[in-house]
């Protein structure tokens, strides 16, 4: 029973981490209807920029926070203006291999700059302590990590909702041409998808790394892919799905890593994706979408 | 251009190929010219199987990795000599049924492809009914759930789970490889002019207008996935015989797929020639040219910056970008080397020149 929890606690808490992650997924793809490849190394890059922060500058663990969401926003936006906006007009397939382009580029360029060998992640003293719940002893990461997402996700559904921007987005990702019409400002609410997908993938790098300690060129290509299957799981283009697709997706690898078939773990969630795709191709919560000749 | 004029030439430019191939054979074994150049034909033979979905049918699949991963698995598995088996299974022992099992290396090299084929087959039908982006994801999971399932320990006695197999025998002549390289491509090329050939573009350029037109979607895009992967089959186990060791690691996105991927697209989607020209660059510029990329340089007392291991990697993926964002069509676009069109090429030249000279 205990470790039947402990197993709960730690599923819901990677599951939300990947939740932060895919919520990236799911805008950009519900506004540019582009699966950006690259957001899994921009979640990558945010590691080594902890680490350029806390272990090379030695700023506070505050003020490197802010600062990595920062560089991380910048990475974002920067990779849309340059690698997505001159492509608005080329066919779907073009933006997706430039999407592949940035995403081997990141990979390449990591390796470049900080090696292939694994850096050591700084510890945030007090997300490390250890807590004891009954006979559940974890580290405050893994507690604080699903209430800070949860928090998250509820104000970002209140910003898409309540907010003039987060309308404009709605009425973009509806039909472009319309809404660039009505003369919403297209470029701006695209940068705007960036820079919150981005600065969610930030935060969740942190939450994230924290528990594992190591950060590698690699380290975001296989957690970038789960997420993308947890934004398809939930329904892509909607942000309550991607949450509860990384939940889903989180718990299930952690079962499955204390079973039997521990070294499955990572193949399932593959396997989930393609059942989904071909069972239920807008996942739980996603709109249907009719294909116009 | 005339019909005899364009025998000839065809034929001059086999005989220089021919001369090329026995040139490189001629060379010592350390030569850098002769095992650049064979890799690089094989890594043409992949790049002209990638094409062949992604650019001639415009089904964009990223499953490249997994189907060379089976295809070199299933190569080692039946040629690696019996003697030396012991050696390469001594962690985990063989499976009993495997022990004596050994083909010779033609026979192998087909069943590779074939296991390629039969996967791609299976995996086929359902997923090609999914739309272009999420054909991409999905053929992308099925590679990493193909590497995955081959380092498990579940196949410990078959493909040496995580360790990986080594000892492959290849060619005893270094010029079969160049055979099976220009055979297979030349299928290709046939495939691309033939009647299936003409319905896998009319799919790329409107699929809604080629089934209007009579074409079984299903079965024609089938097909395409299955040539395709028959041939990345074989290119693996190409591949796994020139470097005579592969694991689950040795095929990965971004060493294979993402690597693949970069010559299609500077070939041109669509264009053989272009995928043979591009591979042929990238290969000959990665492993040769620029290798002075990644290592320190000095001139004089002045350490050149920049250059260190893994700056040749960067400026690949700065050249991918500038590919896909500013020349979007690739070295040939989707059009082919012809005799016709070399032959154009000089005379529009010329007439440019003339229709200048009246102007002035």
């Amino acid at each position: 029973m205990d470790a039947f929890l402990q197993n709960c606690l730690n599923g819901i808490s990677i599951g939300s981490s990947y939740a932060l992650i895919a919520i990236g997924y799911t805008m950009v793809y519900g506004i540019l209807r582009l699966i950006n490849f690259a957001h899994g190394d921009i979640f990558m890059m945010a590691g080594y920029f902890m680490i350029i922060a806390m272990t090379d500058l030695m700023l506070p663990w505050y003020v490197s926070v802010i600062l990595v969401i920062l560089a991380t926003v910048l990475l974002g936006v920067f990779t849309e203006k340059l690698a997505y906006k001159p492509l608005r007009s080329a066919p779907r397939m073009s933006i997706m291999i430039s999407a592949i382009g940035v995403s081997y580029l990141l990979q390449n360029l990591a390796t470049y700059l900080f090696s292939a060998l694994p850096k050591s992640y700084p510890t945030i003293g007090f997300l490390s302590q250890k807590i004891v719940i009954g006979n559940i002893s974890t580290s405050l990461v893994t507690f604080i990590t699903p209430i800070l997402t949860i928090l998250l996700v509820v104000g970002l559904v209140l910003l898409v909702n309540k907010t003039k921007v987060g309308m404009a987005m709605r009425a973009v990702s509806k039909d472009f041409e319309t809404a660039q019409l009505m003369g919403i400002k297209i470029n701006n609410v695209i940068s705007m998808t960036f820079v919150i997908g981005s600065a969610l993938a930030a935060i969740g790098s942190i939450l994230y790394f924290t528990p594992r300690t190591q950060v590698y060129p690699l380290a975001g290509s296989l957690p970038g892919l789960k997420c993308f299957v947890a934004a398809v799981f939930g329904g892509i283009g909607s942000v309550p799905g991607a949450l509860l697709g990384g939940f889903l997706i989180g718990l299930c690898e952690t079962f499955i890593k204390a079973g039997r078939f521990s070294e499955f773990s990572d193949a399932f969630t593959f396997v989930i994706l393609i059942v989904v795709l071909l069972f239920r191709p807008t996942g739980l919560f996603g709109e249907k979408i009719s294909e116009k000749v | 251009m005339k019909k005899s004029t364009k025998a000839i030439c065809s034929l001059a430019a086999i005989a220089v190929l021919a001369a090329v191939i026995f040139y490189a054979g001629t060379l010592p074994t350390t030569s850098m010219f002769r095992t650049t150049f064979q890799m690089a034909s094989i890594y043409a033979l992949l790049a002209v199987s990638m094409n062949m979905l992604n650019g001639v049918t415009g089904q964009f699949s990223l499953g490249q990795a997994g189907f060379m991963t089976l295809g070199a698995y299933t190569y080692a598995i039946l040629t690696i000599p019996v003697a030396a088996r012991p050696n390469v299974y001594y962690l985990y022992g063989v499976a009993p049924w495997l022990e004596n099992l050994i083909l010779p290396i033609p026979v192998a090299l087909i069943i590779s492809g074939l296991v390629a084929a039969l996967f791609a087959a299976l995996i086929g039908a359902p997923v090609l009914r999914l739309k272009s982006d999420y054909f991409a994801i999905a053929t992308l999971g099925f590679a990493e759930v193909v590497r995955i399932v081959v380092a498990s320990s579940w196949l410990n006695t078959i493909t040496n789970g995580s360790l990986g197999l080594n000892n492959i025998p290849s060619f005893k002549s270094y010029y079969s490889t160049f055979g099976v390289v220009i055979i297979c491509i030349a299928i290709m090329g046939l495939i691309k002019n033939s009647t299936y050939g003409r319905s896998f573009k009319a799919i790329r350029d409107d699929e809604i207008a080629a089934e209007a037109m009579g074409i079984n979607l299903a079965k024609t895009k089938l097909l395409s996935f299955v040539i395709s992967s028959f041939f990345a089959g074989i290119g693996g186990a190409l591949l796994a015989m020139y470097l005579k060791a592969v694991s689950a690691t040795t095929f990965t996105l971004a060493t294979a797929t993402y690597y693949i991927l970069l010559m299609v697209v500077i070939g041109g989607m669509g264009s053989i020639s272009g995928s043979i020209i591009a591979s042929f660059l990238v290969i000959f510029s990665k492993e040769w040219w620029l290798r002075f990329l990644d290592s320190p340089a000095y001139i004089g007392s002045f350490q050149v910056p920049l250059l260190r291991s893994g700056f040749r990697m960067v400026i690949f993926s700065i050249v991918l970008m500038v590919v896909v964002l500013f020349f979007r069509k690739g070295i040939m676009g989707d059009k082919e080397i012809t005799w016709d069109g070399i032959h154009r090429l000089f005379t529009a030249k010329k007439k440019k020149r003339e229709v200048s000279d009246d102007a002035r």
